[in-house]
């Protein structure tokens, strides 16, 4: 070690300066301070944005995103709460607006109803080939006990005619 | 059958690659626009360098026109302002929707409506002046019922008000002959018939 860190006072004067830094409380700062009536109103304002989706950018939502038409929607989104829309009115507005885009969750209609049914397709698709694949294992197994029958039956007469040779060899001698 | 069976993968990897594929070359900011068909939204917005003139819906009826959004700020605006200004001499209306950015009065900031329309006249007067007139959208009230997503969107608005389409990006040679002059033309020759 040198004699930089063995001198007392440089690490006393540094340790102190560490413990200090703890001491450090942490700073409140919020970018957008909204006043809201109550609690209701706060929580639709958090759940609107967070599922509207901004044009701008692309796949993220108005709460996320700083383009200049996310903060026009959230200012909207935050005006129509605050006049006592309820959710349905602010989605409609924003989806008359810029579409069903808008919206992270897609409504059933003609467009998107293959995007809702892909995955019962699936299920079903793969329940169809599970209940094939057993019908054939099944079918195999039958066959393989069919096999093992036909042995045994085999062996029967096999044995028989094996004692009838040892019965005649026994005679002659 | 098995021999049918050992090639579904391979299908399937293909149909995927295609698809994939066609996602390479398509244009995620095209999507349908749902302000098409419907008539221009109210509003009663000042003019750019003569605020004292407001403009509405009904003062803009009567022959087919380009509502271009556009704004100083925006690079690709700025680059495309020369090539609008060649259409206006083809005689194509073009009417601007001023679209200003927001300003943050914590940062000090504030709209200044001289600075802004010496902004504008300079770079006019650079690039060329494609517009009729401009209408000042300050808190972008109108560019939001527009359904506008940033500049700039260019619309076309027929004799009747009523948009009939609505373009996402820059308009350049290519865009105008492909997409916005047949539906130009198409709208600007029926208002000839009605009037």
């Amino acid at each position: 070690m040198n004699k930089f860190f063995k001198n007392n006072v440089v690490m006393k004067t540094l340790y102190a300066a560490m413990t200090l830094l703890l001491l450090s409380l942490p700073l409140q700062a919020t970018e957008e301070v909204l006043q809201f009536d109550n609690e209701t109103q706060r929580r639709l304002y958090l759940e609107l944005t967070s599922e509207l989706r901004c044009p701008q950018c692309q796949n993220q939502n108005i709460a996320d995103s700083n383009a200049v038409v996310a903060v026009d929607m959230r200012q909207k989104t935050y005006d129509m709460i605050m006049q006592g829309d309820n959710r349905d009115q602010v989605l409609d507005y924003m989806i008359n607006r810029y579409g069903n885009f808008v919206h992270y969750q897609p409504p059933v209609n003609r467009y998107t109803l293959l995007l809702w049914l892909a995955p019962l397709f699936m299920l079903l698709m793969l329940l169809g080939i599970q209940l094939r694949r057993r019908r054939q294992q099944g079918a195999e197994q039958a066959a393989e006990h069919d096999e093992l029958s036909t042995d045994t039956a085999q062996a029967a007469t096999l044995d028989a005619e094996l004692d009838k040779l040892i019965e005649q060899y026994r005679s002659k001698k | 059958m098995r021999k049918l069976l050992f090639y579904v993968p391979l299908v399937l990897f293909l149909a995927l690659a295609l698809f994939l594929l066609s996602g390479l070359f398509s244009n995620p900011m095209e999507r349908e626009s749902a302000t098409t068909d419907k008539p221009l939204p109210a509003f009663n917005l000042p003019d750019l360098m003569n605020p004292a003139l407001r403009w509405q819906p009904e003062q803009l009826k009567g022959e087919t026109f380009l509502l271009n959004v556009w704004g100083t700020w925006c690079p690709t605006c700025n680059a495309e302002l020369s090539y609008m200004t060649q259409l206006r001499e083809q005689g194509v209306k073009i009417i601007g929707l001023y679209y200003v950015l927001p300003v943050d009065p914590l940062l000090g900031e504030s709209f200044d409506l001289a600075a802004l329309q010496a902004d504008v006249s300079n770079k006019l007067q650079q690039r060329g002046n494609p517009y009729q007139f401009n209408i000042l959208d300050a808190d972008r009230s109108l560019s939001l019922d527009l359904g506008v997503s940033g500049a700039p969107e260019t619309f076309i608005i027929d004799s009747e008000g009523i948009v009939r389409a609505h373009h996402i990006g820059d308009i350049n040679p290519q865009v105008w002959r492909n997409k916005l002059a047949p539906l130009y033309q198409q709208w600007r020759q029926l208002d000839g018939g009605s009037s």
